[in-house]
């Protein structure tokens, strides 16, 4: 179904990104895998994650020629937009991504993610615009399915971080240039 | 049925330890096999067993003998430059016919290396994990199911042959996240402990847990002991997967996760009308030699395909008897070969261009 | 009427020591107290590499033979995984100060509730007499032909008094076997060893001063001499941590 790689800064959400990826594609029966890159930074250091969501079992986790490009910045979107494979999407932060380069053998899609959390008083969560824009250009998964399955992502103590998950992930959808 | 979670390869192989009746863990910080440890200091103590941080890997390993030696289930997980700081003890815990788990999360080397995932370890896990004869079974796994699964088997063996088992894995493995089901395993019938140290009450003559003998009759002795138990293993205990093999002109051999990523590349060259197969040792102690070598009867070719320079290259020749041309290719020092550098080689070497 | 007898800790396998070396000695104040405790049938002994290694031959306890250096973490895991055990370890001084200094300053830093017999006779036995790291500046080993030089070889390494400085030593004392009234005194500092032990108040630790008459190259009476002329000012006899007595004040 598809390969998706998820890159930015650490500490932008990428990994949980990823994860909420897998999470509602494992509850849709589908076959999952979540690769992240590691290295010695914790924070603010590149990071990217490698997230497969297949009908048959995922041969090579790794995604070296992602269906779907997900770049919080732009070392990142500069490094992968030329792996994508035509015909492939890549939804960029462009609150910090100015494009040099489209391709037009791809579709590119940009949304000031970082900007839209900034105004909306959740500054981290401009990961979940961001699979807001994702969902909407790529149809991956149906809008109300993600958005449960982002909600129930919350620990049970906390359910208001879901649905600010959720509040984000609608902004994202909703964006229009 | 049992319900599917999704976790990381390092966690999955703890959690399946402690089903698996292991309560105890010592062990020493590495990257990247850390979230092992750290699940365990979570887990353990909650659950009826203790996890304690060692002052270093040597100590760690011989903690482990001290603990096992006692018949109880343990485990120890380190990456490469640790596992050669265990090597003495692990030779000790072999000698003295003790079961443990030990797992090993690759990364690239020598010397201090990356932390990048590798398989440069094939060859100490194989042919030199301790000084002297020896053996340990070496279980690949190749996906965060199996990280799970082979964990129990893995205690099993360990416990029915005596003798340490390990899950030779990288740094991959234990970082990615797949569904798991910790259904998955059938736990196996496990004899009695009965030469275990845990103080005889009394009640039976007192047990020594040991490998020195000074008289090399002796000594010799308990190696030919050890190697007959070898025998059995590499006659009963072989695990491996085949993929396409049946009709295939090129037989990809790979294990761990280069097998997940030869997988693609075998697809990708049936696509193109390349009838490639690939072969998956699962145990890389005891090689599945002679399933390969069945297959050396059908195919023309074989590419090994490893994390490293060439390792497992000359078991696969050995275990063929080099009656077809065998080639490597590999990515070392924690590079990742993707599946289109693999299926170049596939083309190379059923003999077309590139 | 029984005038001498066996302790039952011990087996019938006759030591291999050389004649004059007080490790027999020490063997059998060890089984005397396992005896006297009861608890020979729920003990793990821990012997080391060196004179002492078939230790597991003699004690008539579970016993299980380390690596050289590693006794007390072969010990940490026996006691961790059997909290209900008693665990000893029966270490020489190059097996304990020497190679196995990171683990037996870990075990005194966790407090393991173990207790350690620490022989120190200031030199290495098994292989021959090579310099430990107890051997005295100025004394002649066959790898310090020219006698212990602080410049060149470092100084000699008091275990007591440093084991005593970490915060989860419950007891360390320092005993010789040189006479009968030293004797009594090592018996009773392993006795409250052990018992220590079992009332988990972590690690305790004693040094017995030992003699290796044929390394040394001295008869048996001599060495006695010698231990008690050289090594007792180097390594003075006493209580360097007791926590039963810090509890009390």
């Amino acid at each position: 179904m598809a390969g998706i790689l998820l890159a930015g800064f650490g500490g932008q959400g990428i990994l949980f990104a990823g994860k909420q990826l897998i999470v509602a594609g494992m509850k849709n029966g589908k076959e999952v895998s979540w690769l992240p890159s590691y290295g010695p930074e914790m924070r603010g250091g590149t990071c990217n994650c490698s997230v497969n969501i297949d009908d048959e079992p995922i041969g090579s986790p790794l995604v070296t020629t992602p269906d779907i490009l997900l770049a919080m910045n732009k070392p990142s979107y500069d490094k992968f937009v030329s792996k994508v494979a035509v015909g492939g999407t890549v939804v960029y932060d462009s609150s910090l991504v100015t494009p040099e380069e489209i391709r037009s053998d791809i579709k590119s899609c940009g949304v000031p993610a970082t900007k839209l959390a900034n105004e909306n008083g959740f500054p981290k969560l401009a990961n979940c615009i961001m699979l807001g824009k994702l969902m909407k250009e790529t149809g991956l998964f149906d809008r109300e399915y993600f958005c449960e399955s982002l909600r129930a992502a919350s620990p049970k103590a906390k359910p208001e971080l879901g649905e600010m998950n959720a509040k984000a992930f609608t902004i994202g959808y909703e964006y229009q240039d | 049925m049992s319900e599917k979670l999704l976790m990381k390869g390092n966690e999955a192989l703890a959690e399946a330890a402690i089903r698996a009746g292991c309560k105890l863990f010592f062990g020493y910080p590495i990257t990247p096999q850390t979230e092992l440890a750290e699940y365990m200091a979570k887990q353990l103590p909650k659950r009826e067993g203790m996890c304690l941080q060692a002052e270093s890997e040597v100590a760690a390993i011989n903690m482990i003998y001290g603990a096992a030696s006692t018949g109880k289930r343990c485990i120890t997980s380190t990456s490469s430059p640790g596992v050669s700081l265990m090597s003495e003890g692990i030779s000790y815990i072999i000698g003295s016919d003790v079961p443990c788990v030990l797992v090993n999360v690759q990364r690239g080397g020598p010397g201090l290396g990356g932390i990048q995932p590798a398989q440069s370890d094939y060859n100490q896990a194989i042919r030199g994990l301790g000084h002297g004869d020896q053996h340990v079974i070496v279980l690949a796994p190749n996906s965060v199911q199996e990280m799970a699964s082979l964990t129990g088997e893995a205690f099993d063996l360990a416990d029915i042959y005596r003798m340490p088992c390990m899950i030779l894995a990288d740094g991959a493995l234990g970082q990615m996240m797949e569904p798991v089901d910790f259904g998955a395993h059938t736990p196996r019938e496990i004899p009695e402990k009965t030469w275990a140290t845990n103080g005889h009450k009394n009640a039976r003559k007192h047990n020594v847990v040991n490998s020195l003998y000074i008289a090399p009759e002796e000594l010799e002795k308990t190696v030919l002991d050890r190697f007959e138990r070898y025998a059995e293993i590499e006659e009963k205990e072989v695990k491996y997967d085949t993929y396409l093999t049946e009709d295939a002109d090129i037989v990809v051999v790979a294990y761990g996760i280069t097998a997940r990523i030869a997988k693609t590349a075998v697809r990708m060259a049936r696509e193109q009308g390349i009838k490639a197969g690939l072969f998956r040792p699962i145990t890389l102690w005891p090689f599945p030699s002679k399933e390969l070598k069945a297959l050396a009867g059908t195919t023309k070719a074989f590419l090994s395909v490893e994390m490293n320079m060439g390792q497992m290259l000359s078991d696969v020749k050995l275990a063929i008897d080099c009656a077809k041309p065998v080639t490597h290719f590999g990515r070392t020092g924690g590079m990742i070969p993707t599946p289109d550098e693999i299926l170049i080689h596939i083309k190379k070497a059923v003999g077309g261009d590139n | 009427m029984i005038v001498f007898e066996k302790p039952h800790a011990l087996t019938d396998v006759p030591f291999h020591y050389c004649p004059g070396c007080t490790h027999g000695i020490v063997h059998r104040l060890v089984a005397e107290v396992l005896d006297e405790l009861g608890v020979e049938g729920t003990t793990v002994g821990v012997a080391p590499v060196g004179c002492s290694v078939f230790a597991y031959n003699y004690f008539n306890c579970d016993m299980i033979e380390a690596p050289h250096g590693r006794a007390p973490a072969v010990a940490t895991g026996v006691k961790r995984s059997n909290p209900d055990l008693t665990v000893f370890t029966y270490q020489g001084d190059g097996d304990l100060a020497a190679i196995g200094t990171a683990e037996t300053v870990h075990v005194g830093a966790r407090g393991e509730n173990i207790t350690i017999i620490f022989i120190n006779n200031a030199i290495y036995g098994m292989t021959g007499g090579q310099m430990a790291p107890t051997t005295l500046l100025g004394q002649v080993t066959t790898t310090s032909p020219y006698g212990r030089d602080k410049q060149l070889q470092g100084n000699p390494i008091r275990v007591c008094e440093m084991m005593a400085t970490l915060d989860g030593t419950a007891y360390a004392e320092r005993v010789a076997v040189d006479c009968v009234q030293n004797v009594r005194k090592a018996k009773a500092a392993i006795k409250k060893a052990f018992t220590l032990q079992q009332e988990k108040k972590g690690l305790s630790i004693v040094e017995v001063l030992s003699t290796c008459p044929t390394n040394w190259g001295l008869s048996p009476d001599k060495a006695l001499d010698w231990l008690r002329e050289n090594m007792m000012p180097q390594y003075p006899l006493g209580v360097y941590k007791d926590i039963t007595k810090e509890e009390q004040n």
